[in-house]
């Protein structure tokens, strides 16, 4: 069969190209709503370096997806099963390291085509259901939350049992997603949210605290830190974190920065912590994303409110209003409902 | 129900050196009329689909059929008519006399030389015929449209704007389509060979469907070529 690819082939510019799915192995999707992320918006507007746009384009966009099957001939789908196709793509086995941190995994819209096609051929291990009554919106970028949780989950193993507080930096998506995740799993702990926006921080209802990073009362402190900021910021983010944390606490990275960001390992000796990075995910964490969304869902309610538009696509312009509409959004989800 | 005709009735003449009618030649790694044939496989609101081929080809399409196309959806190859509008009459025939038919039936009629159609496009096509009774697939005309009655000198330009180029699928409510077909004289049927052409006349509605310039009909080797060049970009995965 023939299937219709949208590939970026250079900053703004997308074009059609066709690729040939394999319908005796793979399953056959039909993209039913999409979602922008960051890392996109990245390579739509050329804000990486030369050597990885050459490296990487042309590249179908967008690896966060909710969609329908309709063919499997491994006989694991049913037809008009809705699921979320996992863009990570393991080529080895490796019993310690994850799947979404092994250098051979290929992950889609970084190098390999994302989901931004008329059809989607992926193999039937890279599929997680939706649970019935997911807000299909909300679903489409199942993989942003579960990178959260894949963080969480990270955070679980390598933090010690006091978590009397724990602090998000940053008012962005991955911050207020992140903050979502900690409150379902810890509600006991305090939950202190940290940004530049006060705008932004008035949607952290949920969290115990919000300050804006110059105004933050001396002698709070925290168990426990997140970094969701990203950029040349992250800097004086984590430089913030490890002043106010408490010793031997622990800190997830999260915020990606296209330069080196210094960090004051003199404190980090003294206080004993622990950094830990966190990229991505895999199949386990879009189980468990499933499953929490399934038990907490209050969480599904906050999400809705960060479905910042969301835009019919029946043409390649309609891609590009998409994206056009995204850049101009300080906070929220751009979801793609695909009609193309 | 709502049933896809493929119509590889065509015998290539066409197209430069190679003898075999262009729906068999290959694209990619599967004949072209394999690629078309998947696309109504994999579409849900398509019920079963009837391939109609030359009869010395039947034989040959039906072992395609047998060794590209998963089990999951009834395919059936027969042979096709001496023209556009014969194919077609067998294509009814066929349906008439192996199911039930109601005035909810459809028809979606599609070169098989057209491989790139989208989902969309059939989605659509359904949605308009069982709205409208008719539709034919198009896209704006980008080149001016001249009209000349003696081939030599120009009679009329249309107005761009209005123009528009004819691609497939065609569908139809099957009911409607027999009693515009059952209404035209043998010299209508001689000269008028396109099924959306036919309903005009009789001034019943088409409702015009969204084509996409990349859904060409591979007629010449060019049109190979450039269909060949689609498939050549950076692979999935690669």
């Amino acid at each position: 069969m023939i299937n219709a690819v949208y590939r970026l082939v250079a900053p703004g510019m997308i074009d059609i190209a066709c690729t040939e799915p394999d319908l005796k192995t793979s399953v056959i999707l039909r993209p039913e709503y999409l979602s922008i992320c960051k890392a996109d918006q990245r390579y739509y507007l050329g804000n990486r370096s030369r050597e990885a746009l050459k490296e990487k384009l042309p590249m179908a966009l967008i690896h966060e997806c909710v969609a329908r099957v309709v063919f499997d001939p491994t006989g694991h789908f049913k037809k008009g099963e809705l699921v979320v196709p996992v863009p990570n793509t393991p080529t080895e086995d490796d019993d310690i390291i994850a799947e979404n941190y092994r250098r051979s995994s290929h992950f889609c819209s970084s190098g390999y085509d994302g989901f931004l096609r008329d059809y989607i051929d992926i193999s039937y291990d890279r599929l997680v259901r939706v649970p019935e009554g997911l807000d299909l919106r909300i679903a489409s970028f199942t993989e942003l939350i579960s990178v959260a949780v894949h963080a969480v989950s990270r955070f679980e193993r390598f933090s010690h049992s006091r978590k009397d507080s724990i602090g998000v930096w940053g008012d962005g998506n991955v911050g207020f997603i992140t903050a979502l995740i900690l409150r379902a799993l810890y509600p006991y702990s305090k939950l202190y949210i940290f940004g530049t926006v006060y705008e932004k921080l008035g949607y952290f209802s949920f969290a115990d605290g919000t300050f804006h990073v110059d105004h933050i009362p001396e002698d709070l402190t925290i168990d426990h830190g997140f970094e969701c900021v990203g950029g040349e910021a992250s800097r004086f983010a984590i430089a913030q974190i490890i002043d106010m944390i408490n010793p031997e606490g622990s800190i997830g990275l999260m915020g990606v920065s296209e330069s080196f960001i210094g960090i004051n390992t003199r404190m980090v000796l003294e206080k004993g912590l622990r950094l830990f990075g966190s990229s991505r995910s895999g199949v386990a964490d879009f189980e468990r994303t499933m499953q929490i969304l399934k038990d907490n869902p209050q969480i599904a309610e906050y999400l809705e409110n960060i479905i910042g538009s969301v835009v019919e696509i029946r043409s390649i312009p309609d891609i590009h209003s998409a994206f056009s509409q995204d850049i101009s959004r300080n906070f929220g989800k751009t979801v793609l409902k695909w009609m193309k | 129900m709502i049933f896809a005709a493929v119509f590889a009735g065509g015998v290539g003449s066409r197209m430069g050196n190679s003898d075999t009618p262009k729906q068999y030649l290959e694209l990619g790694s599967k004949p072209i009329i394999i690629h078309t044939i998947e696309k109504f496989f994999i579409n849900e609101k398509i019920d079963e689909i009837i391939v109609l081929c030359p009869k010395p080809w039947v034989a040959h399409t039906r072992s395609l059929v047998a060794k590209f196309i998963p089990e999951g959806k009834k395919i059936s190859v027969i042979q096709g008519g001496d023209s556009r509008n014969g194919t077609l009459e067998n294509a009814i025939k066929f349906i008439e006399e192996n199911y039930e038919t109601d005035e909810d039936t459809v028809i979606v009629t599609h070169d098989a030389v057209r491989p790139f159609l989208t989902h969309r496009m059939i989605d659509e096509n359904v949605d308009a015929a069982l709205k409208y009774g008719a539709c034919d697939t198009v896209i704006p005309a980008t080149d001016t449209i001249v009209e000349s009655e003696n081939g030599s000198i120009i009679s009329c330009i249309p107005d761009r704007k209005k123009m528009y180029q004819g691609q497939t699928p065609q569908s139809f409510r099957l009911k409607e389509l027999e009693r515009v077909l059952a209404s035209l004289t043998e010299e209508e049927k001689a000269i008028l060979t396109d099924a959306c052409k036919i309903f005009s006349i009789k001034n019943k509605d088409v409702y015009m469907v969204n084509g996409e310039v990349f859904n060409i009909k591979i007629t010449y080797p060019y049109d190979l070529k450039v269909a060949q060049t689609l498939l050549k970009g950076k692979d999935d995965n690669d």
